[in-house]
């Protein structure tokens, strides 16, 4: 298990674009997923086919098993809090309990031998529901007169954030332009390779229960279930293992582990469920539900002075812990001004409770659309002033550093206008217009479109206290080890699922203590035997829990150090760890890391009692945030006749300061690109009239395939963090926050001569054609 | 997604499996050829059939043969036999040529033709090719065997002329004269879905002029069909742009488009008008 081009030392690792430790195991297939697991009793859970309505009756079969609300008695509701943009906390219940409030609820759950025999016993449970017309449409949830679907919510508002800087009316009433976006977000869902899937186990001899199950936050279900059910935390183990990508779906409380874990305790024995893809895409969590009216007010010279926002955003059914659903609404408040110098702002941002599927965060959390609206906008205010969407972006982008927002979240050093001018120079402009002039007079209709963008990553506990939560998550801790074998170990309260970070932190402890990343291990994803953290969302997992990585490590380093000089007889400052020795500088005398290990777990009567025994050193974390930055282009081909938009290439420079691992981070940025891909042109869930959604698989809710990704090109600046210790900033969600405002941009340039606007995510070709057969209409009635 | 409970059947013989076909029809007993339709529908649990026709060890049904007028496709014949040309026709280039349109590779090596057209999905790319080219069903039960013309056959969404005892056991498609031009053209949002519209076009050029053109749409339509109004528009002009541009507007407009929650009639149209044309301006021999 070596990673193959890192033999030889003396080379620092950080900065090396070393082979994923992680994926020997993974390629080979030896991978371990919770739906390997094999049980006792399989569930299937029986769903609600109704969108809104009183539960009338619950049909059994005779001699079945089948759990409903009735049976989950002393069990609480999943109910989330926020103490501030008075929130009001609704409750969801495990098993829907006398309402049904969307389609997809779980009603019942069937529990039997196999998973075939659980769905056929599933398909003879006959749910009776009292159907009520449901509100699918956040806009129809807030008239006047809507119904309302939880008593708790009045009007179907969960939250309101409001904001608004004093001198903002004298600002606005100023301004030389105003300029106004009507932008709309359609609904997406994160659909992670792998869906979600729970085994819970029942240990007779502890009474504990072990519940594998598809999470980025082992630590926090552990503390959710043990909430909901009354339970000892102690008696319950939480393990994520390998797990198939999570794009933050993963990050909430299912209520269906709830049940598993609650049937494992009854049944005294190992209850299992897999979610298959129909259940994912009409029952998991969903996300990117916005409408957002988005208004700027510049001066004479295009110079942005005021933002005004509303945001009103579908927020589903209920409310997802931990983030609440205020993860969508507030993030679009407090970060859509972006990287624009803009001292004035006004905010509305109302959360809106639906018959739909529960919203959660998936990667980007609001940003996609926020940047979709703000960078749209500011190409429509380049139009109507008369000059270039490059020159619009420079004369407005932030470049004195730190920088405090109009919400006073501080910005650090960034590259917001040097990866801008990279791009430009990198995708050479003046060639694709002329190229783009070519082409028009053919017929043929190609466009360029820039995305810049801020992406704040790593933010601590401050972060998320500014948002009033509950449960305010944040800091990271790491538990480093090198056991007497001298070999080494970090166990990390993070959760990666994909993100390669067994490596990247690898890279970071062999540079402070002088081993190779080969004999590092990093465990993580198991409440027994890692640390309390928050897991792995949020562009976080590298800057925090590799920040405390280095904590840890430095202290280790320390206690070498002072072992070293104690068996070599040298001073501090003349030991030199490198290639897994201790040497005295200038001399030939050394000593193995391994040989120091062993002796201070079994000779440790030579230290004297200065030294602690053991070689255990923990880190923790908690820092106030960093902005990574990127400009995004994209060049597009609009098909005017089918609407079809064929993606021709896309470029990226972007900037997240120190680079651990350069393959790691490309990674991160195609694969967020494809996402964007996706988000920006192809998928929606749709739900139709009654509620029932009409993309329940991957036929018609359509992620990219290989085929729609285009080529993608690179470019880096690494402007060190002063505000993350590794130097590193995060880059986990950049890649999908750019591509769908820069793809949308590129289409209405490629559009400008036919004068329509498309300022509606996905840019589906029906919607393409629909703008466009509004102007020839128009045409052919002048002609 | 675990389909219900089902019997599976794997006869050996045609005689066998027709004699199986008919008992357990009447229970909802269904074919069972390359799967890549039927599965995913078990799966769902749209259909639960209680009894699977495994046609895939029947012996002579793999065959794929011409006999210079007609090439003759059994039952057992999969998508990926196209991959390559299978008779010394334009037909052959044809069928290469509009094969890879369907679906990915690992679904082509399994899905058979005649389950396709089976199946009758509107989208179908073997179904418009059979409506273009006006091929010939040839249906077989315990009962008998009969032929079924290709204007019978298709009769709507999923929906054809076959009695549930009956085994498309084979489809004859007319080859096509040795200088026949062809063109296809497809529309789908990602590589590989199931098309939105597709067009078919086959025709020839006497003296300067088109003949015998034969415009077929499919996707557009509950069934695939040929447009006659699209052929007139086409016949005994000077193929080029505008005779193409004239019969893609009267095939669109000839159509009564499928309509769905997010595809509109008029949507629909633009698509076959975009799709006739370029299948006509991509014709080649
Ligand atoms: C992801 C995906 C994408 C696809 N994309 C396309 C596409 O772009 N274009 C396209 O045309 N198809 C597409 N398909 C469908 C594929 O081509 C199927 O193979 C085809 O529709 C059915 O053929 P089959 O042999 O697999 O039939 P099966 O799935 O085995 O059967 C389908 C139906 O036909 C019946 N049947 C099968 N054979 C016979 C027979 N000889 N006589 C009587 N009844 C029979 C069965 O009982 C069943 O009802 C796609 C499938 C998938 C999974």
């Amino acid at each position: 298990m070596s990673a193959p081009e890192t033999k030889g030392t003396g080379l620092k690792w950080v900065g090396r674009a070393i082979r994923r430790l992680e994926d020997p195991a993974l390629v080979r297939g030896q991978g371990h997923f919770t739906a390997d697991l094999s049980a006792t009793h399989w569930v299937r859970f029986v769903r609600s086919a109704d969108a809104a309505g009183k539960i009338v009756n619950i049909g059994k079969p005779g001699g079945k098993m089948v759990i409903t609300a009735a049976d989950l008695t002393g069990v609480k509701k999943i109910t989330p809090m926020l103490h501030k943009f008075s929130y009001r906390p609704i409750g969801q219940p495990i098993l829907a309990d006398g309402v049904v409030r969307f389609v997809g609820e779980a009603v019942a759950a069937v529990v039997a031998p196999s998973e075939e025999e659980a769905e056929d016993i599933a398909d003879l449970v006959e749910i009776e529901i009292d159907a009520t017309a449901p509100l699918t449409d956040a806009r129809d949830a807030l008239k006047t007169g809507a119904p309302q679907i939880h008593a708790e919510a009045p009007g179907n508002i969960i939250l309101e954030g409001k904001v608004k800087t004093p001198g903002f009316d004298a600002v606005w009433d100023g301004a030389a332009k105003t300029i106004m976006l009507d932008a709309r977000s359609h609904r997406q869902n994160a659909t992670p390779m792998e869906a979600r899937a729970g085994h819970a186990v029942y240990d007779a001899a502890s009474g504990r229960v072990t519940l594998n199950c598809t999470t980025q936050m082992p630590h926090l279900m552990r503390t959710a279930i043990a909430d909901v059910l009354g339970m000892p935390e102690s008696d319950l183990r939480v393990i994520a293992p390998d797990v198939g990508g999570g794009f933050g779906q993963k990050m909430s409380l299912c209520a269906e582990y709830v049940v598993l874990v609650w049937l494992a305790r009854k049944l005294k024995s190992s209850v299992a469920w897999t979610e298959d893809r129909r259940e994912n895409l009409i029952a998991s969590f969903h996300s990117r539900d916005q409408y957002i009216t988005l208004e700027a007010a510049f001066d004479k010279d295009a110079k942005l002075l005021a933002l005004r926002a509303d945001v009103v955003s579908n927020i589903g059914a209920y409310s997802c812990f931990p983030t609440t659903s205020g993860v969508e609404p507030l993030m679009a408040m407090a970060e859509m001004p972006g990287p624009y110098d803009v001292q004035q702002y006004q905010c509305l941002a109302r959360g809106v409770i639906t018959n739909t599927c529960t919203m959660a965060a998936y990667r980007g959390v609001s940003r996609p659309v926020i940047t979709f609206t703000l960078e749209r906008l500011m190409d429509k205010a380049a139009l109507a002033f008369g000059i270039d969407p490059v020159d619009i972006r420079r004369r407005n982008l932030i470049d004195k550093f730190p920088y405090k927002s109009a919400m006073g979240l501080e910005y650090d050093e960034a590259t917001y206008k040097e990866t801008l001018e990279m791009a430009v120079k990198a995708i050479d402009v003046p060639a694709f217009r002329a190229r783009q002039k070519a082409a028009r007079a053919k017929g043929q209709y190609l466009g360029i479109g820039f995305a810049t963008f801020s992406e704040r990553t790593g933010y601590g506990s401050p972060a998320f206290a500014a948002r009033g939560m509950e449960i305010t998550p944040g800091w990271e801790t790491v538990h480093l080890t090198i056991d007497p074998s001298g070999f080494v170990e970090a166990r990390i309260g993070s959760s990666p699922h994909g993100q390669g970070l067994r490596t990247t932190l690898a890279q970071i402890i062999a540079d402070e203590i002088g081993v190779t990343p080969d004999i590092i291990k990093v465990i993580h994803g198991d409440t027994d035997t890692s640390p309390y953290g928050w897991g792995t969302f949020a562009s976080r997992s590298l800057v925090i829990s590799g920040g405390a990585t280095l904590i840890a490590a430095r202290k280790i380093r320390a206690k070498l150090i002072k072992i070293a000089s104690h068996l070599l007889e040298a001073a501090p400052e003349d030991i030199v760890l490198e290639a897994g020795s201790a040497k005295v500088a200038g001399t030939d005398r050394s000593i193995t890391i391994a040989k120091m290990a062993r002796e201070a777990y079994t000779q440790t009567h030579k230290f004297k009692g200065e030294i602690e025994p053991g070689m255990t050193e923990s880190g923790t974390y908690d820092p106030p945030g960093t902005f990574s930055n990127a400009c995004h282009v994209a060049i597009v081909e609009v098909d005017t006749e089918t609407g079809h938009v064929r993606m021709e290439k896309f470029l990226v420079a972007e900037d997240a300061g120190k680079i651990i691992n350069p393959m790691i981070a490309d990674g991160q940025v195609h694969g967020g690109i494809a996402q964007g891909i996706g988000n920006a042109l192809l998928e929606e869930i749709i739900y139709d009239d009654n509620g029932g959604i009409l993309t329940a698989n991957l036929a018609d809710y359509m992620p990219p395939t290989a085929r729609e990704i285009p080529e993608i090109e690179l470019h880096h600046i690494e402007t060190p963090s002063t505000q993350s210790i590794t130097k590193a900033k995060g880059l986990g969600e950049g890649g999908c926050i750019g591509a769908p405002a820069a793809i949308i941009n590129a289409i209405n340039d490629a559009l400008t001569p036919f004068g329509v606007g498309i300022d509606e995510i996905p840019a589906t070709p029906q919607r393409i054609r629909a703008a466009l057969r509004e102007v020839e209409k128009a045409a052919r009635k002048t002609a | 997604m675990k389909p219900a409970p089902f019997i599976r059947h794997v006869p050996k013989t045609l005689d066998e499996a027709l004699k199986v076909l008919a008992e357990v029809a009447p229970e909802d007993g269904r074919i069972l050829a390359g799967g890549q339709s039927l599965v995913p529908i078990m799966a769902f649990r749209l259909a639960k059939p209680a009894h699977l026709v495994d046609i895939n060890e029947v012996e002579g049904l793999d065959r794929l043969h011409s006999d210079g007028k007609t090439l003759s496709i059994g039952a057992r014949v999969r998508h990926g036999a196209f991959h390559k040309n299978v008779v010394d026709n334009p037909l052959g280039k044809l069928l290469t040529f509009v094969g890879h349109h369907i679906a990915h590779y690992p679904i082509r090596m399994r899905g058979t033709f005649c389950g396709s057209l089976a199946h009758a999905d509107p989208s179908s790319e073997w179904c418009l090719v059979s409506a273009t080219l006006d091929a010939t069903m040839i249906a077989k039960s315990a009962r008998g065997e009969r032929t079924i013309k290709a204007t019978d056959y298709f009769q709507g969404i999923m929906s054809t002329a076959l009695a549930e005892d009956e085994l498309l056991a084979e489809v004859r498609l007319p080859l096509l004269a040795a200088d026949a031009k062809f063109g296809f053209n497809e529309f789908s949002r990602r590589a590989g879905d199931f098309a939105m519209s597709a067009s078919l076009v086959t025709y020839t050029v006497k003296n300067g002029k088109i003949a015998d053109a034969h415009v077929g749409v499919g996707g557009a339509e509950p069934s695939p069909r040929r447009i006659a109004e699209a052929e007139t528009a086409l016949n005994g002009q000077t193929p080029g742009d505008a005779a193409f541009r004239a019969a893609a507007e009267a095939a669109a407009s000839a159509i009564e488009p499928l309509e769905d929650h997010q595809t509109t009639g008029e949507y629909r149209r633009d698509l076959v008008r975009a799709v006739v044309r370029r299948a006509l301006e991509n014709s080649q021999s």
